[in-house]
C-alpha cells in the first residue's frame, strides 16, 4: 500500500465485495424495491405492443372487422401510456434512493479520512483519495440505481421474452436464443478489455495531471532557467502516449458496437427465412412472425446489456475494495477505551521521557531516549541541525503521531490516556509550513475553536502581527487560501502563528514560527509573542538566535537525542556543536563593528 | 478558553459564510457575455478542427451511407413479409433469398461503415484533444508570470486537466452517438413520410409535442447541470484541502466542524444532481409517452387502411419498427446533455485562456547575446501595477560581476526590480539593459542562459535529486552534478540519503526539509552557469549550518559573475560588495557594506535592529 500507482489494473473484483454495499443501502430499500418493480413491469409493459400488433393483423385486419380494432387500440393505449408512467416512477424512486446513498457513503468516506492517523495521508496521494470519494462513489450509486436493478429486470425479461418466443414458434426461438448467449460472453469480454483500456487510459490522464501541475506550480523555476522547451517535451510525450492509449480503447469500442450492430440484424435475416418457411408450411401465421419480429428487438437490448451490466457489476466490486481500504485502514492513533478527561493546570508540565520513534518501515529511529521535562510556563527551544528530528519532535506532543518507544505526558497523563478532544484544546501547534483553507480569515484562524470571541481572534492577530487582514478587501470576512485571495509567505506564517495562540493554549508548540518574517516584524511578533509565553508551557523550533532568546532553556537536539541542555548563555559558551549551529550571526556581529 | 458570546460569523449563520468574500465569481455572467462567450468557443473549435476538414467530410459520407444501411433492415422485413412469404406460399423461393441477401448485404456494410466511422471520428477527436492539449499547454507557459500570479496555479491546472478531460469526455462518450442519433432520426423522419406519406403525417403529429418538451428540458437543464458541476467542486475543494492540510485539521480539532461543512456540501451537491436527474425523470418518460401514443395511432390508422387495401401489412410492419428506432435514440441525447455542456462550457474557458496575450513576449528581430558579461542596467525605469505604483523612478548601473545586496521593509521594491532583471515583467516605461542590450530584444534562449533567479520557494519537480539538479543544465553528467552540489554545500547532505543522487524527491521534495531543498535549487542555479544570478529571499529557510555552508558555496559562485541578493537576513550581506537601502520604490542608500553601517543612514538603523535581535 504505498502512493505508486498500482500495476495493470484488472476490474475482476470479487463480486462478493458488493455486499459491504448493504448497510448504506438497507436505510433506503423500500424505494430500491419501488425502482426495481417499477423497472420489471415498464419492461413488460412494453412486450404488449408487439402482442397488440400481432392481434391486430391476425385478428381485425385478417378478418376485416374494424369494430374488434378498437378494444385492442385502447389496451395498447393503456399500455403506452403505463410505460411512460412506471418509467417516471423508477427514475423518481431511483434519484431518490441512490444519490442519497451516495451522499452518505461520501460523507462517511470523509469522516474516516479526517481521522485516520497522520501516518496514513503521509503514505497515501491525496489523487488516489479523492478518486475513491468521487469516482468510486459515484460507481456505486450507478450500480445501485441502474445496473443492479437492471440486472435483475433484464434477467428476468430474458426468460420471459424467450419463452414467448418459443411459444410462438419454438424452432425459431431456440436459434434465436443460440445465437444471442455466445453473443452475450463475448460482450462480458470485450467489456473487460474496455475496463481494464478505460483505467489505463485514467492512469496516463494522472501522469499528465501532475505533468501539469508541476509545470504550473514551478513556474517560476521553468521561466528562471529558461525550460518551457524541455518541460513541453516530457509533457508532449505523455500526452502523445495518452492518445495512443485512447486510440486503443476506441477501437475495442467500435469492434464491440459494430458485433452489436451486426447481430440484430443478421438475426433478423434468420427470422424472417425462417418465419416465412414456417408461415409456408403453416405452423406460423403471418401475425406471428410479425410478434416474433417486434419481441426480438424488445430482446436486443436486455441480451445486449447483460455483458455490459455484468462488467460493471465487477468494476463496482472493485470501487468497494478500493473504498473498503480506507474504510477498514486502521485508526491507531484514537481514544483509548474508557478514556476520561483528566484534570490538567494550565499551564501544564510537559514531560518527555525516554521517547523514541521510529517511522513504519524505516530501520533507524528518528528519536531515541529523548528526556525532557518542560516545567508549567516554561518555554523550551528545540535546535539542532538539519534531519536531527525537531518537527517529529513537535508532532508527537498533539498526537499527529504516537511515540514508539517511551511516552510523553502532561501534568504527569500519558498523552495516550488523553482523549483526542481535549489534549488536542490543550494543546496547540504552528507548523512549519503555514496552511491555509480557502476559507474566510476568521474561520482559517479559528479553525478548530468555533466559540472563539472576537476578543480573543483580535488578541491572537495582535500578536502574531497580522493585523494587515483588516486591510484586506473585506477584513476577516475575506476568503483566502487557494480559492481566494494570496498571502505572502510572511502573511501566511503571521496567520498560523494567530491560530495558534487564539485562546491561549495551556501547551504551545511552535515550529520555527518566524522564518519567514523580516526583520522589523521579527521583532514586534517576539515582544507580543513574550506575553503569551510568560503564560504558557512552550516547545519551540529555532533556527535563529532571535528565536532561541524567547525561551527560557534550550535544548540541542542531534542525532535523535537531547545532548546538551541549558539556557542560550550556558550552551554558547560550552557546547562547541551549540555554537556551530548559531554562531554564525555573531561571529558576523564581530566582523561588523 | 473563556466563553463569550460567540462572535458573528460562527453559530446558525455562520453556516453560510464560513467560505468568506471573494472577487466576483467569473461565471456569473450577463446574458450579452454569454453569447460572446459562446462565439469565442465556437472560433475556437472551428480552429481546432480546420485541418480536420476533409476528415469531416468523409465521416459525414460514412455516416450517410451506413445510415442508408441501416435503415434497410426494416423496409427489407416489410418488403419480404409483403412480397417473400406470399411468392413463397406460391412456390417461389427467389424473392425470400434475394431480399435475405439484400439484409445481410445490408447488415455487412452497415457494421463495416460503422467500425470506420467509429475509429475514424476516434482518431480526429483525440488529434484534436492534442493539439488542444499542446497549445494550452504552450500558451500557458508563454504567458507572463503577472498571469499566473492574477489566475493562480489551481485554475490554471484545471484548464488544462479536467477542462480539457471534459471534452474527452464529450469525444469518448457520446459525441459519435449523438451525432448518429440526431442524424438518424433526421434520415427516418424523411423515410417515414417516403414510406408512406399519410401515415408518415400521423407520425409527425408527435412533433410539435417533441420539440415543446425538448425545449422545456433544455431551458432547464442548463441552468441544472451548472449547478451540479459548481456543487461537486466545492465538494472536491473541500476534500482537497482537508487531505492537504491534515495535520493542521487534526492538531486543531477541526474534525467535527469539516463533518458538517462537508455534509453540507455534499447534500447541496446531492439536491442539484437530484434536480438535473429529475429533469431527466420527466423528459425520458414524456418522449416515451409521445412515442408511444404516436405508435398506437399509427396502428390505428394503419390497420384500417390496411383493411382498405391501401397498405400492405409489411409496410405496417416497417413503420413500426422506424418509429421505435425514431424514439429510442431521443432519450439517448438527454443522457449525453451534461457531457455536452460541461464540454462547452470547458470551451469557453479554455478559449478564455487561449486569448490572454503573452505581454512578455520573445522579439520578432533579437539582438544577439554571444558571451553575457553581465552587466546590468536601469535606466529610468518605472513599474507598477494596474491599481499602484511601485517603481517610480530606477536609475541603477551594476558594473559586471558585481554582488549587489537589496535591503528595504517589505513592500519597497525590492521583488520588483529582481523581476525586472530577470524579465518575468517588462518596465511599463524605461529600459532593462544587459551589456548594452534591452532585455526584451534577446531571445529567451540567450536571456535565460545569462540570468537565473533562485526564489525563497524551491521547487523541485518529481524524479531523483540529480534530474534536479540537472534541470539547470539538461544533459550534466553525473560528476558535473556532484560537482554542482560540493560547490553550493549540498554534496553532504545528498550523500548521506539512502540512495544518494538517485533519493527520488517525492511529491514535490516532501521528503525534503525546506532547507534542504533550498540547497538542491542552489545547485541547479549554480549547474546553469549563468552571468547574472538573482537570489529573491533564498536563503530565508536555510538553517544557520546550511546557509553558512551556502554562503561559503556562494563566495566561489559569485566570483566572476553579477548577483543581486534580497534578504531579510542581514547576515546574506557580508559577501556583498554593494549595499542598496530601498523605501516606496527608491533607492535612498547606495554604497559599501561598511559604510553604511558605520554612517547615520537607514541601513545603520536596520543594521542595529538586526544585531539587537541577536545574542
Amino acid at each position: 500500500m504505498t502512493t505508486s500507482p498500482r500495476p495493470v489494473p484488472d476490474d475482476r473484483g470479487r463480486l462478493s465485495a458488493l455486499l459491504r454495499l448493504w448497510p448504506f443501502a438497507r436505510p433506503y430499500r423500500g424505494l430500491i424495491a419501488v425502482t426495481f418493480s417499477a423497472a420489471l413491469l415498464a419492461t413488460l409493459a412494453q412486450l404488449a405492443i408487439p402482442l397488440i400488433t400481432a392481434a391486430v393483423v391476425d385478428g381485425p385486419i385478417a378478418d376485416g372487422d374494424r369494430g374488434g380494432l378498437v378494444p385492442l387500440l385502447a389496451l395498447a393505449l393503456l399500455f403506452g401510456v403505463a410505460e411512460a408512467s412506471l418509467f417516471f416512477v423508477r427514475r423518481w424512486a431511483m434519484n431518490s434512493s441512490c444519490l442519497r446513498i451516495e451522499r452518505d457513503l461520501r460523507d462517511t468516506v470523509y469522516q474516516r479520512l479526517q481521522r485516520l492517523p497522520v501516518a496514513f495521508h503521509d503514505r497515501w496521494a491525496s489523487g488516489q483519495l479523492l478518486s475513491r470519494a468521487t469516482t468510486d462513489v459515484s460507481t456505486v450509486r450507478r450500480f445501485v440505481g441502474f445496473v443492479a436493478v437492471f440486472l435483475a429486470v433484464n434477467l428476468i425479461t430474458c426468460v420471459v421474452v424467450l419463452v414467448l418466443l418459443l411459444v410462438t414458434y419454438w424452432p425459431l426461438g431456440l436459434a434465436v436464443l443460440l445465437t444471442t448467449v455466445p453473443l452475450s460472453a463475448l460482450a462480458l469480454r470485450w467489456e473487460r478489455r474496455y475496463n481494464i483500456q478505460s483505467r489505463l487510459v485514467q492512469d496516463e490522464q494522472g501522469e499528465l495531471a501532475t505533468d501539469v501541475e508541476e509545470a504550473i506550480q514551478g513556474i517560476r523555476v521553468v521561466k528562471s532557467l529558461g525550460r518551457s522547451r524541455l518541460v513541453f517535451d516530457r509533457y508532449d510525450a505523455k500526452a502523445t502516449r495518452l492518445r495512443r492509449l485512447e486510440l486503443d480503447k476506441v477501437r475495442t469500442l467500435a469492434l464491440l458496437w459494430s458485433i452489436f450492430e451486426l447481430h440484430p440484424q443478421v438475426t433478423l435475416a434468420v427470422i424472417l427465412v425462417g418465419g416465412a418457411v414456417a408461415v409456408n408450411t403453416g405452423a406460423l401465421t403471418v401475425g406471428g412472425l410479425v410478434a416474433f419480429v417486434a419481441l426480438f428487438t424488445v430482446l436486443l437490448w436486455p441480451i445486449l446489456s447483460l455483458g455490459f451490466l455484468f462488467a460493471f457489476a465487477q468494476e463496482t466490486a472493485s470501487a468497494c475494495d478500493r473504498i473498503g481500504e480506507l474504510l477498514d485502514a486502521p485508526l491507531t492513533v484514537t481514544d483509548r477505551p474508557g478514556v476520561v478527561p483528566a484534570d490538567l493546570g494550565s499551564p501544564a508540565r510537559l514531560r518527555f521521557e525516554d521517547v523514541g520513534f521510529s517511522y513504519a518501515g524505516s530501520a533507524s529511529p528518528v528519536l531515541d531516549g529523548v528526556d525532557l521535562d518542560v516545567a508549567p510556563g516554561e518555554t523550551v527551544a528545540v535546535v539542532g541541525a538539519t534531519g536531527s528530528g525537531k518537527t517529529t519532535l513537535t508532532a508527537l506532543v498533539g498526537r499527529l503521531f504516537d511515540v514508539t518507544a517511551g511516552r510523553i505526558t502532561v501534568d504527569g497523563v500519558d498523552v495516550r490516556d488523553l482523549p483526542l478532544a481535549q489534549l488536542r484544546s490543550v494543546v496547540a501547534t504552528a507548523f512549519e509550513d503555514a496552511t491555509l483553507f480557502s476559507m474566510s480569515v476568521r474561520e482559517n484562524i479559528t479553525l478548530g475553536r468555533p466559540g472563539a470571541t472576537d476578543a480573543d481572534v483580535e488578541e491572537a492577530l495582535q500578536v502574531a502581527q497580522a493585523e494587515f487582514v483588516h486591510d484586506l478587501p473585506w477584513g476577516l470576512d475575506t476568503r483566502i487560501g487557494e480559492q481566494g485571495l494570496s498571502l505572502s509567505g510572511g502573511q501566511r506564517q503571521r496567520l498560523a502563528l494567530a491560530r495558534a495562540v487564539l485562546g491561549r493554549p495551556s501547551v504551545l508548540v511552535l515550529d520555527d514560527p518566524l522564518s519567514a518574517l523580516d526583520v522589523h516584524t521579527e521583532a514586534l511578533v517576539e515582544r507580543a509573542l513574550r506575553d503569551i509565553l510568560a503564560a504558557t508551557t512552550a516547545l519551540v523550533v529555532a533556527h535563529r538566535a532571535s528565536t532561541v532568546l524567547l525561551a527560557d532553556r534550550v535544548a540541542l537536539l542531534a542525532g535523535g537525542r537531547i545532548v546538551a541542555l541549558g539556557t542560550h548563555s550556558e550552551l554558547l559558551a560550552e557546547v562547541p556543536g551549540y555554537r556551530e549551529l548559531l554562531a554564525q550571526d555573531s561571529e558576523l556581529a564581530e566582523a561588523l563593528p | 478558553m473563556t466563553a463569550q458570546t460567540p462572535s458573528p460569523g460562527h453559530g446558525t449563520d455562520g453556516q453560510e459564510n464560513w467560505r468568506g468574500v471573494a472577487a466576483e465569481n467569473a461565471d456569473d455572467l450577463s446574458a450579452g457575455a454569454g453569447v460572446f462567450l459562446r462565439a469565442r468557443s465556437r472560433r475556437l473549435l472551428g480552429e481546432l478542427l480546420a485541418p480536420h476538414r476533409r476528415s469531416l467530410w468523409g465521416l459525414l459520407f460514412t455516416i450517410t451511407v451506413q445510415n442508408l444501411a441501416w435503415l434497410a433492415g426494416p423496409f427489407l422485413i416489410g418488403v419480404g413479409i409483403d412480397v417473400a412469404v406470399p411468392a413463397l406460399i406460391g412456390g417461389n423461393a427467389w424473392p425470400l433469398v434475394w431480399i435475405t441477401a439484400a439484409m445481410l448485404g445490408a447488415a455487412v456494410l452497415d457494421t463495416v461503415l460503422r467500425f470506420v466511422f467509429l475509429t475514424w471520428s476516434g482518431r480526429v477527436g483525440q488529434a484534436v484533444l492534442l493539439t488542444l492539449r499542446r497549445r494550452v499547454f504552450t500558451h500557458v507557459q508563454r504567458l507572463p508570470l503577472s498571469f499566473h500570479e492574477r489566475y493562480t496555479s489551481g485554475k490554471t491546472i484545471s484548464r488544462l486537466t479536467s477542462d480539457v478531460e471534459a471534452l474527452a469526455e464529450l469525444l469518448d462518450e457520446g459525441l459519435d452517438s449523438l451525432v448518429t442519433a440526431l442524424f438518424s432520426v433526421l434520415t427516418i423522419g424523411v423515410v417515414l413520410i417516403v414510406l408512406d406519406p399519410p401515415l408518415g403525417l400521423v407520425a409527425l403529429l408527435g412533433f410539435p409535442a417533441l420539440f415543446w418538451v425538448a425545449r422545456w428540458f433544455h431551458q432547464n437543464s442548463t441552468a441544472a447541470y451548472r449547478r451540479t458541476r459548481e456543487s461537486i467542486t466545492a465538494v472536491i475543494v473541500q476534500f482537497t484541502e482537508t487531505l492537504g492540510g491534515i495535520r493542521a485539521v487534526q492538531a486543531f480539532r477541526r474534525e467535527p466542524r469539516n463533518d458538517e461543512l462537508h455534509a453540507q456540501l455534499n447534500e447541496d451537491n446531492r439536491r442539484a444532481q437530484d434536480r438535473a436527474f429529475w429533469l431527466i425523470a420527466v423528459f425520458v418518460p414524456a418522449v416515451t409517452l409521445i412515442g408511444n401514443l404516436v405508435t398506437v395511432a399509427v396502428l390505428g390508422y394503419g390497420a384500417l387502411r390496411v383493411m382498405d387495401g391501401d397498405l400492405a401489412v409489411g409496410t405496417l410492419v416497417s413503420f413500426l419498427l422506424y418509429l421505435r428506432r425514431f424514439f429510442d435514440p431521443l432519450q439517448d441525447v438527454a443522457m449525453f446533455y451534461n457531457s455536452y455542456q460541461s464540454a462547452s462550457a470547458a470551451l469557453e474557458k479554455l478559449s478564455g485562456v487561449l486569448e490572454e496575450r503573452p505581454t512578455v513576449a520573445e522579439p520578432s528581430d533579437p539582438l544577439p547575446l554571444d558571451d553575457a558579461r553581465g552587466e546590468l542596467v536601469f535606466d529610468d525605469v518605472r513599474f507598477g501595477y494596474t491599481d499602484r505604483t511601485v517603481l517610480p523612478h530606477l536609475d541603477l548601473a551594476v558594473p559586471a560581476g558585481q554582488t549587489v545586496a537589496l535591503v528595504g521593509a517589505t513592500g519597497a521594491g525590492k521583488s520588483t526590480l529582481a523581476r525586472l532583471a530577470a524579465r518575468f515583467y517588462d518596465p511599463v516605461a524605461g529600459v532593462v539593459r544587459l551589456d548594452g542590450v534591452p532585455l526584451d530584444r534577446l531571445t529567451d534562449d540567450d536571456l535565460r542562459r545569462a540570468v537565473v533567479m533562485v526564489t525563497q520557494e524551491s521547487f523541485l519537480f518529481s524524479g531523483t535529486i540529480a534530474d534536479n539538479i540537472a534541470f539547470g543544465r539538461p544533459g550534466a553528467d553525473r560528476a558535473e552534478i556532484e560537482a554542482a552540489a560540493r560547490a553550493i554545500g549540498a554534496h553532504e547532505f545528498i550523500a548521506s540519503l539512502p540512495k544518494g543522487y538517485d533519493t527520488d524527491v517525492h511529491r514535490r521534495g516532501g521528503r525534503l526539509s525546506a532547507g534542504q531543498r533550498q540547497l538542491v535549487s542552489f545547485a541547479r542555479a549554480f549547474l546553469a552557469d549563468p552571468a547574472v544570478l538573482i537570489l529573491d529571499e533564498a536563503t530565508s529557510s536555510l538553517d544557520v549550518p546550511s546557509e553558512r555552508l551556502v554562503q561559503r558555496g556562494l563566495q566561489t559562485l559569485l566570483a566572476d559573475r553579477t548577483a543581486l541578493i534580497i534578504a531579510h537576513r542581514l547576515s546574506t550581506v557580508e559577501i556583498a560588495d554593494r549595499v542598496l537601502v530601498m523605501e516606496e520604490g527608491r533607492i535612498v542608500e547606495d554604497g559599501f557594506p561598511a559604510e553604511l553601517v558605520a554612517g547615520t543612514g537607514r541601513f545603520a538603523g536596520l543594521h542595529r535592529a538586526w544585531a539587537d535581535s541577536l545574542v
